[in-house]
């Protein structure tokens, strides 16, 4: 119900915050928007010595254009993310899917960069962002590096980012008018998707088909080879490895994602 | 102007909504000053001996005052239930076995409530691990025994003696079996279980805690400490929802008063969400067989059913429940032949308790499944052969096979009118469309017809009516509100007979030193046992303020009227005021009122769902409801009610479940885990009106709280699995999540090849 | 450890030396005795501890109260001083009992709020997924939907009684996150 405690540092900078996390390495864990860090913290999940918040870094906030691409600073908020008219004319896809995010109140706290660093497999965001193959800006005491978003998952709640490091931004190509949809496949609202679609220029992210988000590649082959959607949404289930709850079985799980990678399709298409 | 069944807004609402109500974990009573917070550290195994306990390192933790075990506890263990068999007792903290997960095994004591988290983990608690006992019929087998001492794992039965007839069925050409699960719920009020205790020098305990029974908590609490009643105060402070698990007294009650007395300081216990999942009683957890039978014109000829019940680890209030499931198994049907039967068996689980229509929804939900699968099998529309066997509205009061007088009903006038109200042949007419097109998205019809008892096991209840010599009025009642909105209600019943304005009348509830004896709310009996016991007092009052009055004004009691707070001779300015009355003289009337027998509310529901075939997720496209309870005292508290319960009746259809593992692990022990439904899951219900009176009380009135969840539930499962039924599906068990309902799509593809 | 905050509630300066584990719920609640904002669940899914921060809705339990320095918050008790008179969204939930027990409605006033300032004429369907975030057991949301349409300034009966014609939710097609792939260039939510 409430943390171990902890000490707590508010640096006004990413710098700052980079000494931070090179002084105390695996005690401390930064802290942005707080709705993926905090509610394991408060199951005493995790019980980090000290919380590095960075949530109210400005230089961590923009959304911006840079030439074929738009820039979001990993500080942004879901709610920035999903209100953006920049996002809604040049890679509709994403504040599409930012506004899926849980709640309300949730996409006014958590962040677009928490997100992806937090990498659950359920998660939206991670897997809208593959389909619109972007990739992460990170930075660390070596200096800043861009890792293409194929290759930034490597596991369950695992990234290539080092303890050491922040994402800083996010960047995305200007996906223009390409055809673009988001299923998500929900008991409730507010819940995890159980399955969930996202489509942008005929590349398919799954959500919750594998301890990563992925790509349904063999969808995306069969639609350049000219097969019919709904002969490539057939393939949507290939090389997952979905994960069996109450809401699903495997089985359930693989059927929902061919049902809804055709539907996305449909939609992006039409 | 009368004002009764009138719209009156909510005398509770001005605080409510400004700086808020007062519960439990809100009180800043002087006399809780200095409290220690209580924090219990609860068994994560279901089934276990206790080897050791080790408190030390948590004695040591900063704050911490005291840590207690079962052997620090010295008050007699006991069994929570009267009914339950002997030997199924619950010691305060386990001593030697842990029985589900989440029983309290030690109790931390602490300045700070953070620090009782803190110190809690610090605790160290070994276990010797024993086999689960989950499915209800290995409970049944007595395999794995829960108590010893019991040499049984059945708590207790209704009709287990007498033997089923094997002919019971035997001139019925069609005859139709069916098991039917009516999963386990969890009740979720918003507010979790809270109390706080006080010792007084004047050795008395003085106990606020929320329940929905200030009297019954009380009795409860004194005799499991050893005291007399008059020892414990109980107080009542607003309570965030009940829904039945808040009945009476929690153990963790009579733990929070010893404490105080053992400590000599305040204590103060406020559980988290998480304890609360499986701490607080839960509802339904029934297993059920059900036959039906009758001949191909429609006919239902006989009807027997089969439960078997969860008591969870500990019998409590649940082990009742399945008495009512049996009385009122022939539901709205006038069926010749019917037999029913309940055995009731204890399992490593969260103990079970009344849950909002606590073994009506059951009976309802069975025999309503039985009613379109028999309709199914000769092939006749369900509500055809609902009209064709419903009791006929001339039989009344009709005592039925199950044992229930049922006191009055329209029960075809409230099929017809919901029938009407939805447009049903418009209805079948799109479902047929959409068969024929063939899309994902099908439509499913369903519909229940349906009748509860309210006011059940307790009809009379007290009330006191007083009116100041300032024109305030104050009534003192023994039902207890959490949500219900009786200090209006109430202060509308007064009012009517004192024409003094609702703002000018309070109504107090829950305390057992100011009120003297209350039977509390639940079984949605308020309104026609302590509602009318207001109104009698509030006409009994105005009865004496007249023969004072005649007596000040020199008039005959014939000659006086009563409106706006005074007593003034007819035709003339002569008059008096109540206030002034009062100020001559005390101006209070106490009133008991019985009405001697329950009453029979009852209803009809129509939901419309629309299912994707393709993934099986069905979402409530509309409900219409006909719940008649009678004259409405006030539309927007009477419709309040029945919003809450039919939301709660769909989610028990589409969404919610208790489940646990074979180990006795919950698996969905928390808000985010348990399927409990947000705005975006439900639609906005249409609401048809009917009353039809009841003779057992001067207005007439029966019981609504618990109607939505008796109607909604069975109509929302019938429309998914009509929604599909033309792929050949004949049953889902609820909740009707996609996942089941995708299988149940293919499993009868698979048996179609 | 303990760090000093410094915060605006419900315009006024409040200050404190805080544990940085303390919630912002329980800084309000147990350290400014501000008891209207609820604590329902610990899985951040209720919404009864919903304040406003900044103008925006959060939930309290899931935000420390360090978090919140410097920053502006907005209780339910902040929106009526006066009981006698209801800020209007409050006052809307009066008129249409949109509340029964009280508990998660402090919550569910600040998300009403909220949702409001961002969306100040929304449907019937954007208000139930503008609340998705907030759980009632009692009312249904039938009256909450309504009290917050009238709070808007539109018709509750938008919420029908009356028209038969349409789901007015909109049914399975207007699910969150569901939709059968026949629109154009988008989702269904």
């Amino acid at each position: 119900m409430i943390p171990v405690g902890f000490e707590y540092a508010r640096p006004d900078s990413v710098d700052g915050a980079l000494a931070l996390l090179a002084e105390h390495g695996e005690d401390a864990t930064v802290l942005a928007g707080g709705h993926s860090l905090l509610p394991v913290m408060k199951l005493r999940l995790a019980a980090p010595e000290l919380i590095i918040d960075i949530g109210r870094l400005t230089e961590l906030s923009h959304i911006d254009v840079d030439g074929d691409e738009v820039v979001i600073g990993a500080g942004a908020r879901h709610r920035a993310v999903e209100s953006s008219e920049l996002l809604a004319a040049e890679c509709p896809l994403l504040p599409a899917v930012a506004r899926t995010v849980g709640d309300p109140q949730v996409r006014h706290r958590g962040t677009i960069g928490g997100s992806l660093a937090h990498a659950d497999p359920a998660s939206d965001l991670p897997a809208a962002v593959l389909a619109i193959g972007g990739s992460v800006v990170l930075r660390g005491p070596q200096g800043t590096r861009t890792v293409p978003i194929t290759e930034f998952y490597t596991g369950m709640f695992s990234t290539v980012k080092e303890p050491n490091e922040l994402i800083t931004e996010i960047r995305v190509p200007r996906t223009g008018g390409a055809g673009w949809a988001y299923e998500k496949f929900v008991r409730r609202a507010n819940d995890w998707a159980i399955v969930g679609v996202a489509v942008v220029d005929n590349r398919v992210g799954l959500v919750n088909m594998c301890a990563t988000p992925l790509r349904a590649t063999a969808t995306e082959e069969a639609l350049a080879a000219g097969a019919s959607i709904a002969d490539a949404a057939a393939l949507a289930a290939e090389g997952t490895d979905p994960s069996e709850d109450l809401t699903a079985t495997r089985e359930y799980r693989r059927h929902l994602a061919r049902v809804l990678t055709e539907r996305a399709l449909t939609t992006a298409n039409a | 102007m009368s004002i009764m069944g009138t719209r009156v807004v909510r005398n509770e609402d001005p605080v409510f909504l400004s700086r808020g109500a007062t519960y439990t974990d809100d009180l800043t009573d002087d006399r809780l000053t200095g409290a220690l917070h209580l924090t219990l550290v609860r068994s994560p195994l279901a089934h276990a001996r206790i080897t050791s306990v080790d408190v030390e390192e948590a004695r040591q933790a900063p704050g911490v005052v005291a840590v207690l075990t079962g052997a620090d506890i010295d008050l007699a263990p006991a069994k929570l239930f009267p009914m339950a068999a002997d030997g199924m007792v619950r010691h305060w903290l386990a001593t030697d076995k842990v029985r589900f997960v989440g029983e309290p095994v030690a109790a931390v004591l602490t300045e700070q409530p953070y620090q009782g988290q803190d110190a809690a983990d610090l605790v160290e608690i070994d276990y010797d691990p024993l086999p689960a006992v989950v499915d209800l019929r290995a409970a049944a087998s007595d395999e794995v025994l829960l108590f010893d001492e019991a040499g049984t794992n059945t708590s207790n039965g209704f009709g287990l003696d007498e033997e089923f007839d094997e002919h019971l069925f035997d001139d019925c050409a069609v005859v139709v079996t069916q098991e039917i699960v009516n999963q386990r719920l969890a009740a979720c009020p918003l507010e979790t279980r809270a109390a706080s205790a006080v010792w007084g020098e004047d050795e008395r305990f003085t106990l606020w805690a929320s329940t929905q029974n200030a009297h019954m908590a009380r009795d409860e609490v004194a005799g499991w400490l050893g005291v007399d009643a008059s020892a414990v105060h109980l107080i009542t402070p607003d309570v965030g929802g009940g829904f039945g698990a808040k009945i009476g007294a929690d153990p963790e009650f009579a733990l929070v008063c010893w404490l105080a007395r053992h400590t000599g300081r305040p204590v103060r216990w406020n559980e988290t969400r998480s304890e609360n999942m499986t701490g607080m009683l839960q509802g339904r957890a029934q297993l059920q067989t059900v036959t039906i039978g009758g001949n191909r014109d429609g006919d239902v000829l006989a009807y027997r059913i089969d439960v078997l019940a969860d008591a969870g680890a500990y019998p409590r209030i649940g082990i009742l429940l399945p008495m009512f499931t049996r009385m009122m198994a022939p539901a709205v049907y006038d069926i010749p032949k019917v037999e029913s039967r309940a055995r009731v068996v204890v399992t490593t689980t969260t103990s079970t308790g009344a849950y909002r229509g606590a073994g009506r929804p059951e009976a309802t939900a069975a025999i309503e499944r039985a009613m379109d699968l028999f309709a199914a099998e000769i092939g006749k529309d369900p509500a055809d052969v609902r009209r064709r066997n419903l009791i006929a509205p001339d039989k009344f009061p009709f005592t039925t096979k199950g044992g229930a007088v049922y006191d009055s009903g329209e029960y075809a006038k409230a099929l017809d009118a919901v029938l009407e109200a939805a447009g049903y042949a418009e209805l079948r007419a799109e479902q047929a469309r959409r068969r024929e097109q063939g899309g994902p998205i099908q439509l499913g019809i369903g519909v229940s017809v349906f009748v509860e008892i309210t006011g059940g096991g307790a009809f009379a209840e007290d009330a006191s009516v007083e009116v100041h010599p300032d024109g305030t009025v104050t009534v003192l009642t023994g039902t207890s509100p959490h949500g219900q909105g009786h200090a209006t209600a109430w202060a509308m019943l007064a009012s009517e007979h004192l024409g003094i304005p609702v703002e000018k009348i309070t109504v107090k509830h829950g305390d057992t030193d100011l009120i003297p004896s209350g039977v509390g709310t639940m079984g949605s009996r308020s309104l026609q046992t302590g509602g009318v016991a207001v109104y009698q007092a509030a006409g009994e009052l105005v009865a004496l303020a007249k023969q004072r009055a005649a007596d000040l004004l020199e008039a005959s009691v014939d000659d006086l009227e009563v409106a706006d707070g005074a007593v003034g001779v007819r035709g003339t300015e002569s008059a008096v005021t109540l206030a002034q009355l009062a100020e001559r003289e005390p101006l209070r009337v106490d009133s008991n009122f019985d009405s001697g027998a329950p009453s029979f509310p009852f209803g009809a529901h129509l939901a419309v769902v629309e299912v994707d075939v393709e993934s099986g997720k069905a979402v409530v496209d509309r409900i219409v409801t006909i719940d008649d309870a009678g004259p409405v005292l006030n539309p927007l508290l009477a419709h309040g009610q029945r919003h809450g319960g039919i939301a709660q009746g769909i989610a028990q259809a589409l969404l919610e479940e208790v489940v646990y593992d074979a180990d006795g692990n919950p698996l969905t022990a928390t808000f985010a885990d348990y399927a409990f439904p947000s705005a975006a899951e439900l639609p906005s219900f249409t609401l048809v009106e009917m009353e039809t009176p009841t003779h057992l009380n001067p207005l007439g009135v029966k019981g609504v709280g618990e109607a939505g969840t008796i109607g909604a539930t069975p109509a929302v499962q019938s429309a998914v699995v009509d929604a599909v039924s033309h792929l050949g599906v004949r049953h889902i068990d609820m909740p009707t999540s996609p996942l089941r309902v995708w299988t149940a799509i293919n499993a009868a593809a698979g048996s179609a090849k | 450890m303990t760090t000093k905050i410094e915060m605006t509630v419900n315009g006024e300066a409040a200050s404190a030396d805080v544990e940085p584990r303390l919630l912002l719920a329980h800084y309000l609640r147990d350290v400014l005795g501000l008891k209207a904002t609820n604590i329902g669940c610990d899985t951040t899914s209720c919404g009864a501890c919903t304040v406003l921060l900044d103008g925006e809705s959060v939930k309290s339990c899931t935000v420390l109260a360090v978090q919140a320095d410097q920053q502006s918050v907005t209780t339910m008790e902040g929106l009526s001083p006066d009981p006698e008179q209801l800020h209007p969204v409050p006052a809307a939930f009066r008129a249409e009992h949109g509340l029964q027990c009280g508990f998660c409605t402090p919550g569910m006033v600040m998300a009403a709020v909220s949702l409001l300032a961002e969306n100040p004429k929304p449907t019937e369907q954007e208000v139930r997924e503008g609340l998705e975030g907030n759980l009632c057991r009692c009312t249904g949301y039938h009256n909450i939907v309504r009290a917050v349409l009238v709070a808007s300034g539109q018709s509750a009966e938008k919420v029908h009684d009356d028209d038969t014609e349409k789901a007015p939710s909109g049914g399975l097609a207007a699910a969150p996150g569901f939709s059968v792939g026949d629109e154009t260039g988008g989702s269904g939510s």
